[in-house]
């Protein structure tokens, strides 16, 4: 989906439903609909979109129990709602949809360790919970979260090689420092890990020789792990990184500026 | 549909394709990071395209869709696409869902795969209930945590039925790997939700017992200590009455190995108003001999913290936290 730098907008392919796809000539999806929604706010840029049409394809998207299909042919999942609700956010359309329903959907996905899953029943999965908690920290819903069940189920996934897993009994994978941290600072609960250790985990994962992050020590480098590397190191105040806003996956200064420039 | 590579025929010699013309993607004038496609992912995707632009639904269309499947399962267009032919030809779903079976099997973390298997599944009603269970048990006997099999399998109970044998194959998977969490997580399913077993109330009492059973063989598993706490959620005044419950922490404290989950259940047990025997007390005393500074007028809960701090040290400020927020109570 074209790439970051402001004359790369062009690239960024949307659809006449009014959501974005993948890439040029595929079908548009909620997924894709963030990410483009994401990097034109990155770039202050918002101002190219439809936002009418948009934020009437996601308010689309929604389902009678309150939850999110991906795209018109149904699928469910708890990604979906963070996919709408973060772009209805950033586009000031939240009144499109019935925000009270979705919460209490992404309630309804609650397990008994404090955590969240795809789907009602779903196992927890840090990921799920991002999303989750995301999307509540969006609507300004916290106050149902179980935080100290939660916030010791996140800090349990710190694994003695100071990384963190995704569930209980996987593999620590730097993609986790995003979703676990970011988790526990919207819940207020990141001091309860190690973070130097988590740092170190993530430095290991360096290529020190051609750069990027890779998932697990001495593994390939990727873009995607490289960004939550980053992600995860900015989330603990490492130096020279801007913060990120937890919630949002936005530098914080490109959220003061969606949420508190005049227009 | 020959995906095999050595037999793999271009389209533009393909004498049934003659009449397309294909359409090659468009990244504009100056591609910025134009991506090195393989030849015959080219030309596939060319003719992709133009069928798709055309809207032809038929026979060599769904073989198409199969061929571009096969090259690149994860591009959800093709999938969309290929659901709008199989419906405008009137395609046997049995057959396509022996297909999706096929590529499911070697691309089980794929979502569009299970998406379209669902998709099937929900047309073919409860009839295909069973074969999707064994379905996504020959998964499990490959990866027994994949997410999104599971994500099927509680889909297909909730909306197919196959509820009957559910708790049994969680017994099972455990029987393999006590410490598989998605297992323990589907057997909560399946007493909170099966509609033969009457629910969490009535399943409560055999469950504990099955999960202290797990405990007792091995006690460092988290799994089946949060299963406990989760038998009673929203009860804490009857987790705290259960004999078994606070037993089972007294068992494995006083082995004084693998102490961290029963010394927190304990000290959730301790929070609720559990009211300890001096047999607890001796057996928290007896784990702080290690602990330097603790004063022999702490409450039993601050030792638990402080016993916690040093063996848990990656989490000692989750337990310094606990310790500075005890309830009165049990200060």
């Amino acid at each position: 989906m074209g790439y970051c730098k402001p004359y790369g907008i062009k690239f960024i392919s949307w659809t006449i439903v009014g959501g974005f796809a993948g890439t040029i000539g595929l079908d548009p999806h909620l997924l894709y609909t963030l990410s483009a929604v994401q990097i034109l706010a990155l770039l202050n840029r918002l101002d190219v979109l439809d936002i009418e049409m948009i934020s009437e394809y996601v308010a689309g998207l929604q389902n009678e129990d309150g939850s999110f299909s991906g795209d018109m042919w149904g699928e469910i999942d708890t990604r979906f709602s963070y996919c709408a609700i973060c772009c209805l956010s950033i586009l000031h359309c939240l009144d499109k949809i019935n925000v009270g329903k979705a919460v209490n959907y992404i309630l309804s996905c609650k397990n008994l360790d404090g955590g969240f899953g795809a789907t009602p029943g779903g196992e927890s999965h840090a990921g799920q919970i991002f999303c989750c908690v995301g999307t509540l920290s969006i609507t300004g819903s916290l106050h149902h979260v179980d935080r100290d069940l939660l916030g010791w189920w996140l800090c349990e996934r710190q694994c003695p090689d100071g990384g963190l897993n995704g569930r209980p009994e996987k593999l620590a994978d730097v993609c986790y420092s995003w979703w676990v941290l970011s988790s526990l600072i919207m819940i207020d609960r990141v001091h309860w890990i190690d973070k130097s250790k988590l740092t170190e985990y993530i430095l290991n994962c360096q290529d020190s020789e051609n750069g990027g992050i890779s998932d697990r020590p001495d593994n390939a480098v990727d873009v995607f792990h490289t960004y939550f590397g980053v992600a995860g190191l900015s989330l603990m105040e490492y130096p020279g990184l801007k913060p990120i806003d937890p919630a949002y996956a936005l530098p914080v200064d490109v959220v003061n500026r969606i949420f508190f420039s005049k227009f | 549909m020959s995906s095999d590579e050595d037999e793999w025929v271009p389209f533009s010699r393909r004498p049934e394709w003659s009449d397309v013309k294909p359409v090659p993607q468009d990244d504009g004038p100056h591609p910025v990071v134009p991506i090195a496609y393989r030849a015959d992912f080219r030309e596939t995707m060319d003719y992709f395209r133009a069928v798709y632009l055309s809207g032809e639904r038929s026979h060599r269309a769904l073989n198409l869709t199969a061929e571009a499947i096969s090259m690149n399962p994860g591009n959800y267009t093709v999938w969309y696409f290929r659901r709008l032919v199989l419906e405008a030809v009137d395609a046997d779903l049995n057959d396509e869902m022996e297909y999706i079976n096929c590529v499911a099997s070697k691309n089980s973390k794929n979502y569009q795969i299970w998406h379209h298997k669902r998709w099937l599944a929900e047309k073919l009603g409860p009839e295909v209930a069973q074969k999707e269970l064994e379905f996504t048990k020959r998964i499990f006997a490959i990866d027994a945590k994949n997410y999104h099999a599971w994500s099927h399998r509680q889909w297909v109970l909730d909306a197919l039925g196959g509820w009957q044998n559910e708790l049994d194959y969680c017994t099972e998977l455990l029987e393999d790997d006590i410490f598989n969490n998605s297992a323990w997580n589907q057997r909560y399913f399946v007493i909170t939700r099966s509609p033969l077993l009457g629910g969490l109330q009535s399943m409560r009492e055999s469950e504990v017992s099955y999960a202290v059973e797990a405990i007792l063989s091995n006690p460092e598993n988290e799994s089946p200590w949060r299963y406990l706490r989760g038998l009673y959620k929203g009860d804490p005044n009857l987790l705290i009455c259960n004999n078994q419950i606070s037993g089972v922490c007294l068992q494995v404290l006083k082995t004084k190995h693998n102490i961290i989950f029963p010394l927190s259940l304990l000290l959730e047990l301790l929070c609720h108003g559990f009211q300890p025997s001096t047999e607890f007390v001796s057996a928290v005393e007896a784990l702080r001999t290690s602990v330097p500074e603790s004063s022999s007028t702490s409450s039993l809960a601050n030792t638990i913290c402080s016993v916690l701090e040093i063996v848990d040290p990656i989490r000692s400020n989750y337990w310094s936290w606990r310790r500075s927020h005890l309830p009165s109570q049990v200060c």
